[in-house]
Formats: C-alpha cells, sequence, structure tokens
C-alpha cells in the first residue's frame, strides 16, 4: 500500500491545516539545529585549527589510505562470506543429518554472536603477542564468519526459492544430485540473492569500523589518531562520517541498479535475522 | 571456564547490564521509530521528507561512529548526561555512561524500526485504508484505528530482526565505558588468558540465550497474531 492511500487529497482547509502543522515541524527543526550549532560555536568546534586538518594533505593522506583500508577489510570479508555462505547455505539443505545439524548449528551461532565479541576473542586468541593475524585480519575473519552465516540464509532462501519444477525436471533428464544444485538451482538462485549479497555488503563496511577496540586499521582508526593530535573529535567525527555514508550510498546505489538489471521490480529476499525462530523448518521467506 | 564460574555474579552483573541497555533502548526506539514512521507515510510533507532523510543518514552510519558523535562529541560541548547520576529512583540511579549509550543505540535502531514499521504498513490491505476513508475516518484515525493495529501484527517477524541486531549492538558501548558483557569478557580473557576459548563460550552463550529467548517468544507471538488474509 503506497502511503497516498492512507489519507484523502486535501481539502483547502486542511491544505491550510497541513502547511501550518509544516511551518510548526519547520520552526522545531531549524530550533533543534540551532540549538546544536549554537552550542558547537560556544565551545569553539568552528575554528578554523580544528578543521586545518582536512585540508592538509598529509592528513589527507591518512584519511584516504584509511578508507582503502577500510574497503579492502570490507571486500575481503564478503569475497569470504560468499564462500563461507555457499558451504554452509547448501550444507543446510543437505539430506545427510549430520552434514545439516552441524551446518545449522554454525550458522545460528555466529549469526547470534556479537561481532565486537568475536573480534575481542580472535584478537587475544591470534593476534595479541604476535600471534599470525594482524589486526585486519582478525576483523576480516570476524566479519566473514558473520556476514558469511548471514548469506547462508540468504543461499539457502534463494535456492528455496527456485520453483520445484526446476529441480525436479533436472532428475527428469539423468542429473545427479550435484548438478542439480550446481547447474540447475544454484544459477538461478544467485540470481535472486544478489541484490540481498550487495546490502549485505553496506553491513560489512558498516562492521569494520568496529576495529576500532582492537586497534585495526580503517576509518575508525584514522579518528583516533586524528582526534587525539589535533583533539578536533567533533570535526574528526563529522568528517569520518560523512565518507561512510557516501560510499555507502554508493554502494546502495550500485545495489539498485544490479537489482533493475538482473531481477527486474521483484522484492529483494527476506531473511529473518539471528534465530529467528523456526526458521530451520520454514522455508522460503520469499516475497 | 573456572574463570566464569568462580565470578559468576560477575558475569550475570555484566549481562544485566547487557539486558538494561536493551530493554532501555528498546523501548526508546520503538516510540521513536513509530512516531518516525507515521511521520513517513503522513500528509505533512516536510515531516516525510525529514522522516526519509533520517533513516538514510542514520542507516548507512556505522553504530560505532554514533557512539563517537553522542558519547565523545557530546561531551566536548558539553552534553554529558551528569545530571542523571543524582537521580535515584528506588535506590538505582544510572551513570551518564549508561544514558549516553542508551541514547546513541535508540538512535540508531530508531531507523530500522521506522522502516520495519513502514513495510509492515505497505502491507496492509488496500480495501482497509479505503475502507477507514470511505465512512470519513481523518489521517490520525485512519493510522490508529486500523492501519497501525494490523501493522504491527504482520511486522513482528522484521521487527525481531532490528530487536535482535540491537541485542548484539549494545556490545559496542563496551568501547564507550559500560562494563556489560562484551567488555567483562575483555577484562576476564585478560586475567586469564590460557583460558580464553572457554570464556568466550560462556559470553557467546550468554547473548545466544538472549537472542533465542527473544526470538522464539515472538515467534509464538507472531502465529498467535497472525491476520488471516
Amino acid at each position: 500500500m503506497s502511503a497516498g492511500v492512507l489519507f484523502d487529497a486535501p481539502g483547502p482547509r486542511t491544505k491550510v491545516r497541513h502547511r501550518i502543522y509544516g511551518v510548526l515541524a519547520l520552526v522545531a527543526l531549524v530550533a533543534l539545529v540551532g540549538v546544536v550549532a549554537k552550542r558547537l560555536y560556544d565551545y569553539g568546534q568552528f575554528e578554523y585549527s580544528l578543521w586545518e586538518y582536512f585540508v592538509t594533505p598529509d592528513y589527507l593522506r591518512v584519511i584516504f589510505s584509511a578508507l582503502l583500508d577500510t574497503l579492502a577489510m570490507a571486500v575481503f570479508a564478503i569475497v569470504l562470506a560468499v564462500v563461507f555462505g555457499v558451504l554452509f547455505g547448501i550444507g543446510k539443505l543437505s539430506d545427510h543429518v549430520w552434514v545439516r545439524w552441524p551446518c545449522w548449528l554454525v550458522v545460528e551461532f555466529f549469526r547470534a554472536v556479537p561481532v565486537l565479541l568475536m573480534m575481542i576473542f580472535f584478537f587475544f586468541w591470534f593476534s595479541i603477542g604476535g600471534g599470525p593475524l594482524t589486526p585486519f585480519w582478525v576483523v576480516v575473519v570476524s566479519l566473514t564468519l558473520y556476514n558469511g552465516s548471514v548469506l547462508a540464509e540468504v543461499v539457502r532462501a534463494g535456492i528455496n526459492a527456485v520453483p520445484r519444477g526446476q529441480a525436479e525436471a533436472a532428475y527428469a533428464i539423468g542429473m545427479r544430485k550435484t548438478q542439480v544444485m550446481t547447474h540447475v538451482q544454484l544459477p538461478q538462485g544467485v540470481k535472486m540473492m544478489l541484490p540481498a549479497l550487495i546490502s549485505q555488503m553496506v553491513v560489512a563496511l558498516k562492521d569494520t569500523s568496529l576495529g576500532y577496540y582492537i586497534t585495526a586499521p580503517g576509518l575508525t582508526y584514522a579518528y583516533k589518531i586524528i582526534s587525539t593530535e589535533g583533539r578536533n573529535h567533533i570535526p574528526t567525527a563529522i568528517v569520518v562520517t560523512a565518507l561512510y555514508i557516501a560510499v555507502n550510498l554508493l554502494l546502495t546505489w550500485l545495489a539498485t541498479v544490479v537489482q533493475k538489471k538482473l531481477v527486474g521490480e521483484k522484492k529483494i529476499l527476506d531473511v529473518p535475522a539471528a534465530g529467528a525462530a523456526g526458521d530451520a523448518s520454514s522455508g522460503a521467506k520469499v516475497g | 571456564m573456572d574463570a566464569v564460574f568462580s565470578n559468576f555474579d560477575e558475569y550475570l552483573k555484566a549481562f544485566s547490564l547487557t539486558i538494561a541497555l536493551f530493554v532501555v533502548s528498546g523501548i526508546g526506539a520503538l516510540v521513536f521509530g513509530t512516531i518516525l514512521a507515521s511521520f513517513r507515510v503522513g500528509p505533512v510533507p516536510l515531516l516525510r521528507g525529514f522522516a526519509s532523510l533520517y533513516v538514510t543518514l542514520v542507516r548507512n552510519t556505522p553504530l560505532l561512529m554514533i557512539f563517537v558523535l553522542f558519547a565523545i562529541g557530546g561531551v566536548r560541548i558539553g552534553w554529558n548526561f551528569k545530571f542523571v547520576e543524582d537521580i535515584e529512583v528506588f535506590g538505582w540511579n544510572a551513570s551518564a555512561f549508561f544514558v549516553r549509550s542508551c541514547i546513541a543505540l535508540t538512535v540508531y535502531t530508531s531507523a530500522f524500526v521506522c522502516e520495519a514499521l513502514r513495510s509492515g504498513v505497505n502491507s496492509v490491505d488496500l480495501g482497509q485504508a479505503e475502507a477507514a476513508r470511505a465512512i470519513g475516518l481523518p489521517f490520525m484515525k485512519v493510522m490508529t484505528l486500523v492501519v497501525l493495529p494490523q501493522a504491527f501484527r504482520a511486522v513482528i517477524g522484521p521487527m525481531t530482526s532490528v530487536i535482535v541486531a540491537l541485542i548484539k549492538n549494545t556490545s559496542v558501548a563496551a568501547a564507550f565505558g559500560m562494563a556489560e558483557a562484551t567488555a567483562t569478557m575483555r577484562i576476564f580473557t585478560n586475567n586469564n588468558a590460557d583460558e580464553r576459548l572457554g570464556i568466550f563460550l560462556m559470553f557467546a552463550i550468554g547473548y545466544v540465550v538472549i537472542v533465542e529467548v527473544v526470538a522464539f517468544s515472538s515467534y509464538a507471538l507472531e502465529r498467535k497474531m497472525k491476520v488471516a488474509r
């Protein structure tokens, strides 16, 4: 239902009333912004010396390389997560209990545990004191496990959404079970998974910021360095946040383009989050 | 695991703080998110624009940066919420850290609550709103009497995802001075490096239990409230 159905086309009196509401809302919003701006001004947050860092080439280089680190972490994490997701998503659909059950357990576990908790654990186990993983890879591994588990659900739902007749027809012409999966079900499922996959990239990219807590590189680390050195916490936070938003909006735009190109205007797969009860049995939740 | 069992009261205290963060910011996000959702589908263009701008900005910002803006940025301009430490209710009072964490979590989660509710509104049958308008109900009554009650029922599934995400997101407060479960795990691990796997599993299980309790009760609720269509 679109919003337009919820109310009648306004008549002259209602139009005036809506205009009054609009003006009141505008006044409230402007007052809110004004209060914040005045506060920032009073505490000297608009002084040029605090913002100078963002026109200084050396600091811009720091921010740029931090942005690249963030993107690299997100890309590694999402590529590995896709592998993880396909393996465990198909595993959850296996006919064998001894495959299905462990896959279910792994996916449920990693979806229910906070990413930050995993990061701290891996950091202490594999990174601190000259362990094999740098904080960069700790972030990648944690994000792979979490996003991979979410993608396992996406894969499972995507495969289940392929009409049953497709698999039956494939069996009828004598394909084996593995062939049916790799030649018929997965390729068709992938088309439906793509948009969900790209929007999961936004999640992965946002979550790289958690590396802040374990000194991993990335934009939040740049925030830490610059704000400590320049004592300009608010300006740096604003710039870093703006960068995150810009990158994510770009990704979302890409997701929309891909979705329109490959899937038409169909709805994105609706995958319930961690432990949403009964998702082992409820089959495809697809619009 | 010995480290956890011999300090079990600290373990429980940490998780009760996690649950407190979750409950307070959960209620805040549900209330604020509902208001945003009704702005978003309402007849006033300016409010519609504001709500959709809010959702777009907040959804694309990492929670950690929202925490930075409210918990570190806020303090720099004198908004530290110290005054709550003087307010005592039944011998219990919140720390300024707690309030700042709840504000950040509420701001972040409201955007997702708003989106979930909006999709719920979209799933209500067209004829319902048309019938309500046909008998002459104004927007507020169409929403409160006809559309929202059905939307809330339709939205239990997606809303559970939002709430479950909130439970896990309370862990970010660990980086901003709250000794909740994740921060406590870090302390435990620091002090008992030889038992880190057991400690991790114990804390992970704590989160899994909370998540599953919420998920299963919402599943029961969903089945009970299902709208026949």
